[in-house]
């Protein structure tokens, strides 16, 4: 028997026991009616030739292994940046719960939002009852300043007004008149995860700021974009903007919100842009977004209000880091200061030390499109090749950007851009054109599994790893903890390949 | 209430008037109807358990009240997520948008042995990505060419299921004539699935069109060469209702194997397609998972006259009294053959009690799990000497409540489809040493500083199941709720922390 009191075996150890492994192959063998073994060894071969990337890349309507959620994932995650904000989510409830889900798992902390459980009947009358009596239901309960409503695609195809619904309930007495419930159509079949950012991101300013005058002051706004790792890449921004003396509003800081302490108490709400400080946001001289692809509508209409407005792409590494820098010192006309200078010096230090290790590496990397862009630039000025950058999400714009960034670079000659395929399309680049190491999220460890690539987790949704999210990656700070998690990988990779004693122990090196 | 902390069933009942009173008139009267306390009852007490007390609350399996959070789900996690997407040798198409596949994608952890994306499919997400166009002009086309791009990537998978999600049922596709089309080419098994996310009030109606979708797409097509060829013998059972969660059905198999059965089907964890046609030629239907494939049983008895029955594979206790009452439908050698299986885990279970119990005897424990484990794990807990103090569904029927009344004592608080608001006062007011629930519920209750664990995934453990599952349960309980982590939430220097003077 393997199992005992003393030495308790859960699955992973379990499960290699001979009692369990003859079990297995009996099943296999007298119940499973499977293909011959010989035949399932033929075709995985297969799957990994040219002959089948061909194949692969000649998929028009399959999508396998996307890297990409819907449009309301996007919604929720900007309206949790808002003082005491509910999201409401109108449509189907199970949307909600794996919208919740997801980023629980992601972020290890509560996620709340509420939903209109529509139903059937909502299906052919229209969810106007649920939207009455779920926003009366959700403010008694969850006392929110503001509630945030997107959409499922099921309200979506058919086709409830939002804008009416919350004229209608407000007039029904749900929630009081002067009560904030900004709003945007969220239709999964359009876009994905960052289009529903932009799209609450705009629904909540533009609640705030319609109809009101604008008296231009020296402060900025910046937008951080859908980010995994927003808790700590946002108090890196705001540490590197207080060093400048600029002074500034987030337009939606999830900082607060996806990293609550454990002392007792469950805070449903924590931080965020204060909702006064969104009205006043109009008044910025200027809105920075980090991510262009999380912004472009949101963008748009404020530059329409008249300021000034500039998008990066997930600024990471030394120009990355400058380049936001300089956009801010360009904006407000303050000096970066001597601190930040040393800051980037000590990253410049920290590169130049293990350049060596790094430099002709392949990488193949994956993520929304602003992320790919960003990495892709901080991998080049390691000295790394970037081999493959795919975003599924990522639309010709992108692409175009992307081959524009990589002929920028000596390192850049291999790169490939893949806008809009998927991770089973990444399988066989990886396959057929291998790379040293791949850089996405946890999905990716399918691809670690199927290749031998080792993944470097730095993109949304990471699960099966804990806390690394509340390490910046932006920043010359950020770019500190990825350089390292990028050398550890070839550090635990070459130690793995030299471990044998007697074998290959010869180059097991103390000092590397 | 004066006191501090609810507890016991006077309390209990106070506390759900309480907790009502923030919601508006309507929801109040709604919600009023889920909340309760069990009563005494009439009844036999239950001759495992002992136990006979009446859990009902007024209403139960109804539409969720918009805006309070509700926990459920909805039909198509029930259908994809629980039912069908462990089956291994074929692929699930999430039919629609991206985000319900995304979403559920390798979430539930149904272990499978398999070459993933060669001959075994379950933690990949296929999707038909619907676009705009796709609404406007529907998807049946692209539906179509998904699944011969299916055929054509991946030519050892033995069939295909259709999981539709919202938008298909509102814009009138026909994905059953697609199906049958596609059936018609390749000769493959074709499972079109209507399990759109508006459809019912939770994941059970999900469950339930999942189950009649075997029946119409497995069970009434011609008849398989697995089928064919298969020689049915006097001890063949299927395992109805485990999804081998972290390997809860292999941690299962085993004992129904030394007890000499042959376990011909598992449904629907770690499942060939086989195994799902082969099952109406088995003896008896073993079935775990009531509330998600009951439909299925009673349907294999009506047309097949196979016998079904419930069992219960949490806990020592449980255990030995399924394996006597499996046995009970065979002859002596297997009957005898039970005897040996208890007799022989008896050690491991002595040393399992002997270790932890004492670490968490007394201890009160609140659950709020599916459709099952609500009731299925409280004796688990009881032969640990812990003590349930709540227990609610996210989505049972009347039924299910009916069989809490053998598994759970008056005086216990009884909470259907509870909001997100409901359960933390509770929790608050309760002050259990564990709650046990989902992944939405794991961080609030930790802030609190309430230990907990997730019971829907085993909290990324498991197996729980069987006896070697029970080991790992009692491990995982006390690792909950006896971490020293719960100690280190008041800083030391906060004002008021009076330093006990015993």
């Amino acid at each position: 028997m393997p199992q005992s009191g003393d030495k308790v075996l859960d699955h992973a150890p379990l499960f290699q026991q001979p009692e369990y492994k003859e079990m297995l192959a009996n099943k296999k063998m007298k119940f499973e009616c499977g293909h011959p073994d010989e035949l399932v060894t033929e075709i995985g071969d297969w799957t990994k030739s040219w002959e089948y990337r061909e194949k692969n890349l000649a998929r028009e309507a399959l999508t396998v292994n996307p890297a990409k959620a819907c449009q309301p994932l996007g919604a929720v995650f900007a309206a949790a940046g808002y003082e005491q904000t509910l999201s409401f989510v109108h449509g189907s409830q199970g949307c909600v719960a794996y919208y919740r889900s997801h980023l629980s798992r992601h972020f290890k902390e509560p996620s709340s939002c509420v939903s209109s459980s529509m139903t059937e009947d909502a299906a052919v009358f229209g969810g106007l009852v649920n939207m009455v009596d779920g926003l009366a239901n959700a403010k008694a309960l969850y006392d929110p300043k503001m509630i945030a409503v997107s959409t499922t695609c099921m309200a979506e195809v058919i086709g409830d007004d939002l804008n009416s619904f919350i004229i209608q309930s407000k007039e029904k007495g749900s929630v009081p008149e002067d009560f904030d419930v900004p709003f945007a159509h969220t239709p999964a079949f359009v876009g994905s995860h960052v289009d529903g950012y932009d799209n609450m991101q705009k629904g909540i300013i533009s609640h705030f700021w319609e109809g009101e005058e604008r008296t231009e002051t020296d402060k900025i706004n910046i937008i951080p974009g859908f980010d995994g790792f927003a808790v700590a890449n946002n108090r890196e921004i705001t540490k590197m903007l207080d060093a400048m003396g600029v002074e500034f509003s987030f337009l939606s800081d999830v900082s607060d919100v996806y990293d609550t302490p454990s002392d007792g108490e469950f805070r449903m709400y924590d931080g965020g842009t204060k909702l006064d400080e969104a009205k006043a946001a109009l008044n910025a001289k200027a809105t920075i977004s980090m991510q262009e692809y999380c912004s472009p509508k949101t963008l748009e209409y404020i530059a329409g209000k008249g300021q000034e407005t500039a998008a990066l792409h997930y600024p990471m590494g030394v120009q990355g880091t400058d380049e936001f820098l300089m956009k801010v010192q360009e904006l407000t006309g303050k000096e970066i200061p001597e601190e930040l200078r040393l800051e980037r010096g000590r990253l410049v230090d920290a590169i130049a030390d293990s350049q060596a290790w790094l430099h002709g590496k392949t990488f193949a990397i994956y993520g929304d499109p602003d992320f790919v862009y960003g990495m892709t630039r901080f991998v080049m000025e390691l000295g790394g090749e970037p081999v493959h950058c795919l975003a599924t999400n990522g639309n010709k714009k992108w692409a175009a950007k992307m081959e524009a960034l990589l002929a920028s670079s000596p390192f850049g000659k291999q790169g490939q851009v893949w806008a809009g395929k998927d991770l089973w399309h990444m399988r066989s680049f990886l396959n057929t054109e291998p790379c040293d190491m791949l850089i996405g999220n946890s999905y990716g460890k399918y691809l670690e599994r199927d290749t031998g690539t080792p993944l470097i987790r730095l993109a949304f949704p990471i699960f099966d790893r804990h806390h690394h999210h509340r390490f910046p990656t932006m920043g010359y700070q950020g770019a500190l903890t990825v350089l390292v998690k990028l050398l550890d990988t070839v550090f635990d990779k070459l130690d793995d390949d030299t471990i044998v004693p007697g074998e290959t122990d010869y180059s097991y090196d103390l000092t590397r | 209430m004066a006191k501090d902390h609810a507890n016991g069933p006077e309390d209990y009942e106070a506390m759900i008037e309480e907790v009502l009173e923030a919601y508006p008139a309507k929801a109040k009267k709604r919600r009023a109807k889920h909340l309760t306390v069990s009563k005494p009852s009439e009844e036999e007490p239950d001759a495992t358990t002992g136990i006979a007390s009446k859990c009902d609350t007024q209403k139960s399996n109804v539409k969720s009240v918009p805006g309070v959070m509700t926990i459920r789900g909805c039909a198509y996690a029930g259908s994809k997520g629980v039912v069908w997407g462990p089956v291994k040798d074929m692929v699930h198409i999430s039919h629609g948008p991206v985000g319900c596949g995304q979403y559920s994608w390798s979430q539930r952890r149904n272990y499978y042995i398999g070459k993933t994306g060669v001959d075994s499919f379950v933690t990949m997400q296929f999707t038909t990505d619907f676009q705009e166009k796709d609404i406007v002009f529907g998807g049946d086309k692209k539906l179509a060419k998904t699944i011969d791009e299916i055929n054509e990537l991946f030519p050892l998978s033995n069939g295909t299921t259709i999981q539709s999600e919202c938008p298909i049922g509102l814009i009138g596709d026909d994905i059953e004539a697609v199906a049958r089309q596609k059936k018609k080419e390749t000769g493959k098994t074709m499972v079109p699935v209507r399990c759109e996310g508006f459809r019912g009030v939770s994941q059970s109606l999900g469950h339930h069109i999942a189950n009649d979708a075997v029946r119409d797409w497995v069970f009434e097509q011609e008849e398989s060469d697995a089928v064919k060829a298969y020689e049915p013998g006097p001890y063949d059972v299927n395992v109805i209702g485990d999804y081998n969660i972290g390997g809860d059905a292999w941690a299962s198999r085993i004992l129904l194997e030394e007890m000499g059965l042959n376990v011909v089907g598992n449904w629907s964890g770690d499942a060939t397609l086989a195994e799902i046609e082969r099952a109406p030629k088995a003896r008896l239907n073993l079935i775990h998972c009531y509330r998600s494939m009951n439909y299925i049983c009673r349907y294999m008895e009506e047309k097949h006259g196979i016998g079904w029955m419930e069992y219960n594979f949490f806990g020592p206790t449980q255990i030995a009294a399924s394996l006597r009452a499996i046995a009970k439908n065979f002859d002596e050698t297997i009957q005898e053959n039970a005897e040996k299986v208890i007799a022989k885990y008896q050690p491991l279970v002595d040393e399992v009690i002997a270790k932890y119990k004492p670490r968490l005897e007394g201890k009160s424990v609140m659950l709020y799990v599916g459709g099952l484990r609500p009731r299925h794990v409280v004796t688990a807990y009881d032969d640990l000497g812990m003590v349930i103090a709540g227990t609610g569904y996210e989505f049972a029927h009347g039924d299910d409540y009916k069989r809490t009344g053998h598994y759970v004592k008056e005086g216990t608080l009884i909470y259907d489809d509870v909001t997100g608001y409901e359960l933390e006062k509770f929790i608050e007011r309760v002050r259990p040493d564990l709650v046990g629930s989902g992944i939405k519920e794991k961080y609030p209750v930790q802030k609190m500083g309430i230990p907990f664990r997730q019971m829907h995934s085993w909290d990324y453990s498991g197996p729980y199941h069987g006896y070697d599952g029970f080991a790992i349960f009692a491990r995982d309980m006390d690792m909950a709720v006896n971490s020293p982590v719960w100690n280190l939430y008041d800083a030391p220097w906060e004002a008021g922390q009076a330093i006990a003077a015993e």
